[in-house]
């Protein structure tokens, strides 16, 4: 891929990231920063890359480490994120539903 | 092992894989712009990593898989644990931490590559040096800043501002030292030399330390926001030097988020983010003018607060961040419960810097049941006072100051409010009256239509709701 090549994409990358992301309410924006934690966690393509083709020691251990440093963000991003927007699903409305009342701490 | 690896690195196919993971990544931050739709949003986005990770794990020539699969593992467990066991108020560290990491992540390939260019002798062409020694930077100063982050989120170190003389002078230093350090290396490049740029990794590591260590805890929001867009940038870097589709799109995504937020952020405090990074506000209580005057207030009990709450028609709750270190909103919960079953109208006005990070405030109530369509904006719920019967401030304080709008000399004059003083009546729910993050007397504790409730906001909370239920 020529230089250029990638230029033009990353300029137009940075068009639809605005028209996307300027969509998102305000209500949901520490789950879109959570998300967008995990969606970097692309990273880990370069580890695995570096790691998948590292022929000394040094390389070994930082190649290992990029690698579970973007799976931390791949994994622990996305659960998180699923787990805060499983809060904001819509609930029943019933009318004294006491349940889960106890665990309030 | 996987011996048989089937995909060529840059090749046709693997490339049209990463373009699949993209467009769903791109799918999934679309379906993020309501909460009904955005939860199977973030699993679209997760099914495009996850092709995009078989992708590169099939790519020819690939080796060492022992270790690919110690790392995948041990960060998959952490991960995992982290996310089930963090507490939303705790949201703020979390996501402080995945910024450092992932930008961790990527200083470490940017070194990998540097090393692997060294080994292979000869001079690395600068299509892929200048973008790696990008990466390297503003990888190492969003993990060394992400980190400080964490630490004053986490009050492992004090949350106010520490500053060292001459700052300044010394971050300029710093930043113009590592960028001479990178052009001398882009332009002996035959080989690179590893010595300089581990340099280049610790001199940015040194600024991203200096740069947040300074700003104080009102302004992390902006510092979260700031550092995910770094970390998104240093991504998007990476990919360039690795000419990596997928990289290149997702990292500038995420860098594009982190910017808007950041800029919304400001917005929100009317603060220019320069003012925020170097101006190290928020911490030294600014020198109280009319420090001699004693206004009068009006102070109201548990059980007139009830009363006021339980015979009008609209309610509107103001929390800040006062509430979420209380742990008051399952209280509030309460009493919003209450009010409706006696057929008044409760709603949630939200500022945009009401916590730790943005939409936090938002998360802390959705975890608390509050139902998303009773979650205003201030934008929305602004328009909406005048007819508003009791406004509830709780735990919050500069956001509501009149003095915003009122005063030009105030230092946050000009900063959107929400303007709870033009309800026809106000109860603030505050232990005293101490000034908040900006360390100025907030007017609306004066007004002639506010009762203060003097009180720690979950006991008061609670104590409102028993007295409503009681009526």
């Amino acid at each position: 891929m020529s230089v250029m090549t990638e230029v033009t994409i990353f300029v137009l990358a940075v068009f639809v990231g605005f028209e996307v992301i300027s969509k998102v309410p305000t209500t949901l924006h520490t789950p879109l920063m959570s998300q967008t934690n995990a969606i970097h966690g692309i990273v880990m393509l370069g580890g695995l890359i570096v790691l998948g083709y590292a022929s000394d020691p040094l390389e070994y251990v930082i190649g290992t480490i990029a690698v579970a440093f973007g799976a931390i963000n791949i994994v622990g991003g996305f659960l998180v994120t699923d787990r805060m927007l499983g809060m904001f699903a819509k609930k029943p409305k019933p009318k004294a539903d006491d349940k889960g009342k106890g665990d309030g701490k | 092992m996987i011996a048989e690896a089937v995909l060529k690195p840059g090749g046709t196919v693997a490339t049209a894989l990463y373009i699949v993971a993209f467009s769903l990544f791109i799918l999934g931050l679309k379906q993020g712009t309501h909460p009904t739709t955005a939860k199977r949003g973030n699993m679209i986005a997760a099914v495009g990593m996850a092709v995009a990770v078989v992708t590169t794990l099939l790519l020819d020539g690939m080796g060492n898989w022992g270790l690919i699969i110690i790392g995948l593992a041990a960060g998959s467990a952490i991960g995992a644990y982290a996310s089930i066991k963090v507490k939303m108020t705790e949201m703020p560290q979390m996501v402080a931490l995945y910024n450092g990491v992932g930008g961790g992540a990527v200083a470490l390939i940017a070194w990998s590559e540097i090393r692997h260019g060294i080994n292979l002798g000869g001079a690395v062409p600068l299509e892929d040096l200048i973008p790696t020694l990008f990466a390297a930077i503003v990888g190492s100063v969003s993990f060394w800043g992400s980190n400080i982050a964490f630490a004053k989120l986490q009050d492992l170190i004090p949350t106010r501002p520490i500053g060292v003389p001459g700052q300044q002078f010394i971050n300029a230093i710093l930043g113009i030292g590592v960028i001479v350090l990178a052009v001398i290396i882009a332009i002996d490049n035959e080989p690179p030399s590893e010595l300089l740029f581990i340099l280049i990794l610790l001199g940015a590591g040194l600024l991203g330390n200096l740069v947040v260590l300074p700003i104080g805890g009102a302004d992390m929001p902006v510092v979260i926001s700031m550092l995910n867009a770094f970390t998104g940038l240093s991504a998007a870097a990476a990919g360039f030097a690795l000419g990596n589709v997928a990289l290149i799109v997702a990292g500038t995504l995420v860098g594009s988020s982190g910017t808007i937020l950041t800029m919304e952020m400001a917005t929100a405090m009317n603060r220019s983010i320069a003012n925020i990074l170097f101006s190290g506000f928020g911490g030294a209580p600014v020198a109280a003018g009319g420090d001699g005057e004693q206004r009068p207030v009006t102070s109201i009990g548990a059980q007139d607060a009830a009363i006021k709450l339980a015979y009008a028609d609209s309610v509107v709750i103001v929390p800040g961040y006062g509430l979420a270190v209380a742990q008051a909103q399952h209280a509030v919960k309460e009493v919003a419960d209450q009010l409706e079953k006696r057929g008044v109208t409760v709603n949630y006005a939200i500022h945009p810097v009401a916590g730790r990070m943005p939409g936090h405030m938002n998360v802390l109530l959705a975890e608390a049941d509050v139902p998303y369509e009773n979650l205003k904006e201030m934008d929305e719920i602004n328009p909406e006072m005048p007819r508003v019967d009791v406004a509830v401030v709780i735990g919050a304080n500069d956001v509501t100051n009149p003095a915003a709008k009122n005063d030009p000399n105030s230092p946050i004059a000009g900063m959107p409010i929400i303007e709870v003083s033009e309800a026809n009546e106000v109860i603030v729910i505050k232990r005293s009256l101490s000034t908040g993050f900006a360390g100025i007397d907030n007017d609306l504790f004066y007004e002639p239509n506010t009762s203060m409730l003097f009180a720690d906001a979950k006991a008061a909370a609670s104590e409102v709701a028993a007295e409503i239920e009681q009526l």
